[in-house]
């Protein structure tokens, strides 16, 4: 076992890591970069991608009317459902061979897209995790426990690549196994984690019963990714674990976590906008917003190779922080206000889509039931439950046959998610008549 | 001789089991005879009913979901060991009981049993053998009504 006292690289004063020195390009410099960079993506995504092409003709525009950054607003929306619509290849700007990781992933509405990189985007997204974990606070020397999924979803993989990248020490343990995981944490004092908030509370849980107290352990940030959290939720986190706890944000369709992350200051997230161009929108009518105001937050993607993305839609609400933040980076900041629907949650660290659960009934029932998903908080933890109401089809008169249904069912979602997940029969016609209006997704998490 | 049963799902929370009972009423239908199975999220409402055409319209008119089942209703000598006689002829005849459960009233000196069998026809032809015919439904509901 290492001492941790030799392990005095954590308690270093915070240094200036070199590929952070993007963050503090003086403001003139910065939007002139996003300007030809804005001018090179938008006339690659007009050569390549159909549906934009067609768009910026709606509009009488070509890429020459694109002269500058300010011009953007000019520019057609991209939303999730395009992706959907040009699954497989539509948004792919170069042929398949020059695509060196290709992700396939499952999109809410339970259709799917896929998100493909060149060499050069893995090197761009590598520059920002770098970037992100280095506004955390994490360098050379520090041990690293990546506790975010490597398989199905992005995260993990972009944050091996950042830590590796900026001289950490990864350990790319995933997610799960709780209890190794702690084993690992205490038996080569990781002072850094990256996995989601509600996993480290789960950690945390997990460590209080083992009889670990975390305070007592080297570790001392964590980079949390994927779901939001409340301030609530952020103090718990730095209180029982005896550490800083940082937001990173991301999105698989812009290019996974790396769009921006939190500083020493823990006051708005930090876009890094050189590379990711935000704009706040109203949901409604699509108009941009000033600085300060809440809306939707809308991304350009300016230095994509393989799918740039044009005024991205994404699933969340935030407002832009104009002021300069004492940190000195120059890169505007957001605050994020909620990510909208209550689309995705995650249980013990696994994310969970609507889509695999919708799967997982079709498979046993044939057609989709009545359902509804149920996200509800505990500790701190998201839980959820799977509601199905009993219809004509599956009513039968012998309990064995209702358990049997519901034990199927929640196989059916365990195979489909990884996670074993409550499975809830209801009566009929019960689903849609609450005050939950009829959405698919019912949101109870304390936020 | 085969007897329609109604089953309804409910859920297992208090006031639920009043909604369809309180149909039932309101549609004058009397139920003949119940039975709850539970389990600790739901349970199963199981219903004997003479009208129950009407009381499957009834119910499901209001939105519930019925499953209708043929079960057999037989005459239990009412003494020890009167059960496990008829019991006997199932397992001679390699017949799984699903379940039962008893009529409030009496036949005579019998009880009367509802039972629920993996396999009606078998249980049926096995109960002849022995020499048992099942209460036909009519005179069952008479009978039972009456008293």
């Amino acid at each position: 076992m290492m001492n941790p006292a030799t392990n005095a690289v954590s308690d270093a004063p915070v240094s200036f890591h070199p590929a952070s020195s993007p963050d503090y390009v003086p403001r003139e410099q910065l939007c002139g970069l996003q300007s030809r960079r804005l001018r090179q993506v938008v006339g690659r995504a007009y050569e390549h991608v159909a549906l934009f092409r067609q768009r910026m003709h709606k509009l009488g525009l070509t890429p020459a009317d694109i002269r500058g950054v300010d011009d953007i607003r000019m520019l057609p929306f991209t939303t999730k459902a395009d992706l959907s619509d040009a699954y497989p290849i539509g948004m792919l700007t170069v042929p398949i061979q020059q695509i060196v990781h290709l992700h396939p992933t499952s999109g809410i509405t339970g259709r799917p897209i896929v998100v493909g990189y060149t060499r050069r985007d893995l090197e761009s997204w590598t520059e920002v995790i770098v970037r992100c974990l280095a506004s955390c606070g994490i360098h050379q020397g520090d041990v690293v426990q990546n506790a975010c999924g490597y398989n199905l979803f992005i995260d993990g993989l972009g944050l091996h690549y950042g830590a590796e990248t900026l001289g950490a020490t990864v350990i790319p343990i995933s997610g799960g196994d709780t209890d190794h995981q702690i084993m690992v944490m205490k038996d080569f004092s990781v002072s850094a984690i990256c996995c989601t908030p509600s996993y480290f509370m789960y950690l945390v849980e997990k460590a209080e019963k083992l009889g670990i107290d975390l305070r007592e352990l080297p570790l001392r940030a964590g980079a949390f990714v994927t779901d939001s959290w409340s301030d609530a939720m952020r103090r718990r986190i730095e209180e029982s674990a005896g550490i800083k706890a940082y937001d990173i944000y991301g999105l698989p369709e812009i290019i996974g976590p790396g769009i921006g992350a939190e500083c020493c200051h823990q006051n708005g997230l930090h876009i890094f906008e050189d590379h990711f161009y935000p704009e706040i929108v109203d949901p409604e009518s699509g108009d941009l917003l000033g600085d300060g105001e809440e809306g939707e937050l809308v991304l350009t993607t300016l230095n994509r190779e393989a799918m740039p993305l044009i005024r991205y839609r994404t699933p969340d609400l935030a407002a832009i922080i104009a002021e300069p933040c004492q940190c000195g980076r120059t890169m505007r900041r957001i605050r994020r206000i909620a990510r909208r629907g209550g689309e995705m949650c995650v249980v013990e660290g696994v994310s969970v889509f609507p889509s695999q659960i919708e799967a997982a009934l079709m498979t046993v029932e044939g057609a989709l039931p009545n359902y509804q998903i149920v996200l509800t908080q505990e500790k701190g933890l998201d839980r959820v439950e799977v509601q199905i109401e009993v219809t004509a089809r599956i009513i039968s008169d012998q309990i064995g046959a209702m358990e049997g249904l519901q034990s199927k069912l929640a196989d059916e979602i365990e195979h489909s998610l990884g996670i074993r997940v409550p499975v809830r029969l209801v009566e009929p016609h019960t689903i849609g008549r609450s005050s939950d209006g009829n959405k698919r997704v019912v949101d109870r998490r304390a936020n | 001789m085969r007897i329609p049963q109604l089953s309804l799902f409910v859920e297992n929370q208090p006031g639920h089991l009043t909604l369809p009972c309180k149909l039932l009423a309101e549609a004058e239908i009397n139920i003949v005879t119940l039975s709850l199975a539970d389990t600790r999220q739901f349970g199963i409402l199981r219903l004997i009913v003479r009208e129950w055409q009407r009381a499957q319209e009834v119910l499901e008119a209001a939105g519930l979901v019925v499953a209708v089942t043929e079960v057999l209703a037989i005459e239990v000598h009412d003494r020890p060991g009167g059960l496990v006689e008829l019991l006997g002829i199932f397992e001679q005849a390699g017949i799984n009981v699903e379940y039962t459960y008893a009529f409030t009233a009496r036949l005579g000196n019998r009880a009367v049993l509802v039972f629920r069998f993996n396999d009606l026809d078998a249980a049926i032809s096995a109960l002849t053998r022995a020499g048992i015919n099942p209460v036909s439904p009519i005179s069952l509901y008479d009978h039972l009504e009456e008293e």
